[in-house]
This record gives structure tokens, C-alpha cells and sequence, in this order.
């Protein structure tokens, strides 16, 4: 352990995007609905040095609006402005440490983050998909995954690891491939999402469908639907967080003004904020790829798989050893739906370790920096490790 | 009996990791920080699992690599399948239990073996307390006043022993030892048990 070397100090890692390609045509993908998919891009990042029994590898499986920068920083970012999403927990004597796993984050399918997704051009219109891009899964995120795992020839995985959406295609590998899955950390995640869940998502992608500028998804050479995003993100990000959070960081406070204003405009502190973070997600995010992987993650159902007869699904296979982490004050994925998979996998025969965290940040709590989630994913990563 | 001495766990928990066999399936109630799984899966190769209520105490044995599940145990024991276990450990605990009788069917349900270990309400102490002071006992294993102790069941050894009569588990196992709650060491009591120990440690199954 290297705990002066906890906090960033210098020792951040400089990492660069990557790129893999595969299911060139004829050879398409065939996705969970029988469409075909093809040629397929995953873009990703590696941290860390591969062993050489290639034993050390851990993959970390975004969350829905995230991308393969997980940790560190670019090579031309050399001002330092943009570290991974997880850099907290993933860099040299961090929560997974990269002086001794060997890290990859890939962007999933049907993101716009460098992996193929419906702003990607389709190869037989020369044109961006669109709604032409078929429906994925968490299945076939996953699937997408496990070719690029196969690419860098790993045959097992020391841990998959993801939060959120991304701990829906951390469970998706457990059933898929459990052979290659050696232990699985599972955070502020769910089997299946609840109707709550799934009404928030159609909210966003509704903002998003009613503004005129989506133009049933073609709206890559004209202007696109950034007022129907921005609701989106808002609507998405008031979920992430939770009601202590919010009185915390904004109570009833108003926006650079002593009295209302009363007009429709901007009063509160909380209205000027959501609208910032909506316009941010603007810039970086598509909204033809927030349609997708809110469908996808709606999809998602552990219990009953849908897609493939209708056979009930279940943690039979494999020695995997799983942990599962849910925070106090997750509303999105309240910790009772953690106790649910807890319960599956007990039931299963499964090793699972489980501990909800007191947080009051909400869903958002798994993102933070946190000395306690630190501790347990070294330690439980270590012991893994140490099994071999 | 020889015991294993290299270590610095309650002595009953000693004796408890004493009779567990090497490389069985182990499930400790109340594992607090993991002294004993982490004994146990050191020196037994065992398959620990523990169940916590503290947040922090479950963070603590997940990070030194034990599996964990952090809720109350009367509750998680049911998601088990029929002996899931060889072993159920419940270390001075069944004295706090609400439904003690429910919770040892559950026990025996989910394990082959289910060893307790509790607080002898009848040691001399304890007696001579209530003779002479008329006054609800108070020892080193039991400090509480009435109206704040955990302990609200009042068991002595040869209540247990006539319980697991009644009931239908047979005794496998038992020992009487003298010590107290936080110390590491202690002596086996082989005479006037029920007088002179102030813990005992009892391994039972189910009656075929």
C-alpha cells in the first residue's frame, strides 16, 4: 500500500485513447434483436502494465453518459483540466491500483464517445446512422466488450467493475461469461429497472423527441435538439442526486439577486445550476446516443430475459466472487434492488461480499471521492489477487 | 484439549476455531471486524462468510479480502439454501436475540453444525448477586443495568442443554470455559459447570 501516494501528487497517469475494430462486413455483429451490425468501434484506454501470465486485468464498465477516460490525463492535456471520471479510484496506489492491475475502460456500444453509435457513419449510406442504428442491449455493450477483452488476448478478467449502468454490464458478464469473470464489483446498480426508473428515462427521451430540431434522429448537418438534451440531462441529473444533496448544496438560495424576480426566469440557485450542467451535456453528449442507452438500460433484466425466449436467467455458473455496494441515499437505485441481487446471488450458492455506504450525494455517491470505497476495492481486489 | 495459542481472538472464539474442520464451509453471525473468519481462512483454508450490521465493521473485513454481507443476520440467514454451511457460528450472541428458538431452526436449517457460545447466567457470582443483594446481577460478562442491557434472554448451560432436549437438536459438542469478554485467554472448567463457567460453547445439528 502506498498511502502517501493517496492524493494526486504528481504521479498521475498520461494515457491516450484507443481504438479497435472488428465485425467488418460480412462478418457484422449480430446483435440481441437479430439485426446486424457491422463494422463495429470500440474505443478504449489501458492503465497500468499487463502481467506476464496476463493475470491482472481489471475492466471497468462506464456508466450511461460516460467514456473509456477513466483515469489520468491526455497527452495534450497538459494543463491538466480533464482527468478520467474515475480518477479518484483508478490510477498508482488509488482504490485499483495501477502499479498492479493492469486497467482498461472501453466506451460502450451505441455511445458517441468514440465508439461506433448512431452518429457514427453508416458504411452503406455514407451518412450518420441515425434511427437507423439498431437497438443494443446491455447484452451486446457486452458482447462488444468481451471481443475487445479477446483482441488484447486476456483470457480472464481479474475483476469487472462499474457503477450504475455500468454495473449492469458488470452483472451481463457474470451470466454471459463467467468463466473469464473472476470477481465482479457491482455499485449503486439494480437486476432491473424499476418503474420509477423507466419513467424518468422516457421523461428525458420525450424532452428530447419533442424538440423539432431531432427530427426523428437526422439532425447531424443541421442544427441539433440541444434544448431537448439539456431537459434531458436535467431531468436525468435531478435523479442522481437526492433530496440532502440538494438542500446542502442549494436549500432555497437565489441565483445573484436579493428578491424573486417574479418572471419565469431564473430565481434559485438549483434552476441555474441544472440548467449549466443541461447546456454542458450539450457539448459533449448525442442525443440519438441517450435514446439508445436509456432503451438499453430500461431493457436490462436480470430476472427475465426477454430477448432470448423468456428463460429465467440466474448466477449458477463459475466461481466468481462478487461484491456489491449500494449508497444510503440512492433514490435511482435505492439499496433494497442491491439486496435483491445480494439475495439472487446468496441464493445462487455465490460468494458476496455486500455493504451499503452512508452517502448523502445520492446515486451520484459512487463517482465521489471516498476514502471507504477506496479501502474496500483494494482490499477486496488484493484478496482476489491473492487467491490465484 | 490443545489450542491453538498464536493469536490474540477472544478465547471462546479460540476454542470455536479450534472445532472447525479444515477447508469447510463457514457462516459467523455478527462477525464484527472478522477476527475469526480471518483466523479461520488463514489457518483452516476455510470458505468464510460473515454477516455485520456495522457499516464501518463491514468495510473493514471486506477490505482484508473476507466476504461480508452487511444486514441483520435473523433476516439473511433465510436467503440461504438448506445447508449452505458445515458450519453456523453465533458467538455471544443468542443472549440478544428477540426469537431465539426461530433463529436456531433457521441455524440448523442452512448448517450441518451450528455452534453458540453465551454468557452462563447461572455462575456462582452471578447467584451469590442475587442471594445476598437482591438486586439484578451484574459480572464482567454481563455489565448492563435492567434497563439497558442487550442480553434479554437469561440462559445458564443446563438450560440450553435441556432446550436442545426439548427442542430435537443433539449436543455434538460442549465446552464450559472461564474467562472474559475481551480477554484472550481462559481456562477450560471441567467440574460443576454450570456453577463455575462463565461461558459456554455448545455444537448442535439437528436430530435426524
Amino acid at each position: 500500500m502506498h498511502p502517501e501516494r493517496q492524493e494526486d501528487k504528481g504521479t498521475e497517469l498520461i494515457t491516450e485513447k484507443r481504438f479497435f475494430t472488428f465485425a467488418e462486413p460480412p462478418e457484422k455483429m449480430v446483435l440481441e434483436n437479430g439485426a446486424e451490425l457491422g463494422p463495429v468501434t470500440i474505443a478504449y484506454e489501458t492503465y497500468g502494465t499487463l502481467s506476464p501470465r496476463r493475470d491482472n486485468a481489471v475492466l471497468i464498465a462506464h456508466a450511461f453518459s460516460g467514456d473509456s477516460h477513466a483515469a489520468g490525463y491526455y497527452t495534450d492535456d497538459t494543463a491538466r483540466q480533464k482527468p478520467g471520471w474515475w480518477n479518484s479510484v483508478v490510477g498508482p496506489g488509488k482504490g485499483i491500483d495501477t502499479d498492479k492491475h493492469f486497467v482498461i475502460c472501453s466506451n460502450m456500444l451505441g455511445s458517441c464517445m468514440g465508439s461506433t453509435g448512431p452518429s457514427s457513419i453508416n458504411p452503406e449510406t455514407g451518412r450518420p446512422y441515425g434511427l437507423d442504428f439498431p437497438m443494443v442491449t446491455i447484452g451486446d455493450i457486452v458482447a462488444a466488450q468481451k471481443r475487445l477483452i479477446d483482441h488484447l488476448n486476456i483470457s480472464k478478467l481479474l475483476s469487472v467493475v462499474g457503477g450504475s449502468v455500468g454495473g449492469m454490464q458488470v452483472l451481463e458478464w457474470c451470466l454471459r461469461y463467467p468463466q473469464m469473470v473472476r470477481s465482479a464489483v457491482a455499485l449503486a446498480t439494480t437486476m432491473r429497472h424499476s418503474a420509477m426508473a423507466i419513467a424518468f428515462n422516457e421523461v428525458a427521451r420525450q424532452a428530447i423527441m419533442a424538440d423539432p430540431n431531432w427530427n426523428r434522429g437526422d439532425y447531424y448537418h443541421a442544427n441539433p435538439p440541444t434544448t431537448g438534451l439539456a431537459v434531458a440531462r436535467m431531468v436525468g441529473h435531478v435523479t442522481y442526486l437526492s433530496d440532502e444533496a440538494m438542500r446542502r448544496k442549494f436549500g432555497r438560495r437565489l441565483q445573484d439577486r436579493a428578491d424573486f424576480s417574479y418572471e419565469v426566469g431564473v430565481d434559485f440557485e438549483v434552476e441555474s445550476y441544472l440548467r449549466h450542467q443541461g447546456s454542458k451535456f450539450t457539448r459533449r453528449f448525442d442525443a440519438n446516443s441517450l435514446l439508445y442507452i436509456t432503451k438499453a438500460a430500461d431493457y436490462f433484466d436480470l430476472t427475465n430475459n426477454r430477448g432470448q425466449g423468456g428463460e429465467s436467467r440466474s448466477f449458477t455458473a463459475g466461481k466468481t466472487k462478487y461484491l456489491v455496494i449500494s449508497y444510503s441515499s440512492d433514490w435511482l437505485y435505492p439499496t433494497y434492488q442491491s439486496r435483491e441481487l445480494v439475495q439472487a446471488l446468496k441464493r445462487a450458492g455465490r460468494d458476496v461480499s455486500f455493504c451499503e455506504i452512508e452517502a448523502d450525494a445520492g446515486h451520484d455517491a459512487f463517482l465521489l471521492p471516498d476514502e471507504r470505497l477506496r479501502n474496500i476495492l483494494r482490499g477486496f481486489l488484493d484478496g482476489v489477487a491473492e487467491k490465484h | 484439549m490443545e489450542l491453538q495459542r498464536n493469536t490474540d481472538m477472544r478465547y471462546d472464539l479460540q476454542v470455536i476455531a479450534s472445532w472447525v474442520e479444515s477447508g469447510s464451509r463457514v457462516l459467523d453471525l455478527g462477525c464484527g471486524s472478522g477476527d475469526l473468519l480471518a483466523w479461520l481462512t488463514a489457518n483452516k483454508k476455510v470458505h468464510g462468510t460473515g454477516i455485520e450490521r456495522d457499516q464501518n465493521k463491514v468495510a473493514q473485513c471486506i477490505a482484508k479480502g473476507l466476504t461480508v454481507l452487511q444486514g441483520d443476520f435473523s433476516r439473511e440467514v433465510d436467503d440461504y439454501p438448506d445447508k449452505a454451511f458445515d458450519y453456523v457460528i453465533l458467538s455471544q450472541t443468542l443472549q440478544q436475540v428477540y426469537e431465539p428458538a426461530s433463529l436456531l431452526y433457521s441455524l440448523a436449517r442452512i448448517g450441518s453444525r451450528v455452534v453458540v457460545s453465551f454468557p452462563n447466567f447461572s455462575h456462582y457470582s452471578i447467584r451469590l448477586q442475587l442471594l445476598f443483594r437482591g438486586m439484578a446481577p451484574k459480572n464482567e460478562q454481563l455489565p448492563y443495568s435492567w434497563y439497558d442491557t442487550p442480553n434479554i434472554r437469561v440462559i445458564t448451560l443446563n438450560d440450553f442443554r435441556k432446550f436442545a432436549r426439548d427442542v430435537g437438536y443433539r449436543i455434538v459438542r460442549e465446552m464450559a470455559i472461564n474467562t472474559h469478554h475481551h480477554e484472550v485467554t481462559g481456562k477450560i472448567v471441567t467440574n460443576l459447570t454450570n456453577l463455575r463457567a462463565t461461558y459456554g460453547i455448545f455444537s448442535i445439528e439437528k436430530d435426524r
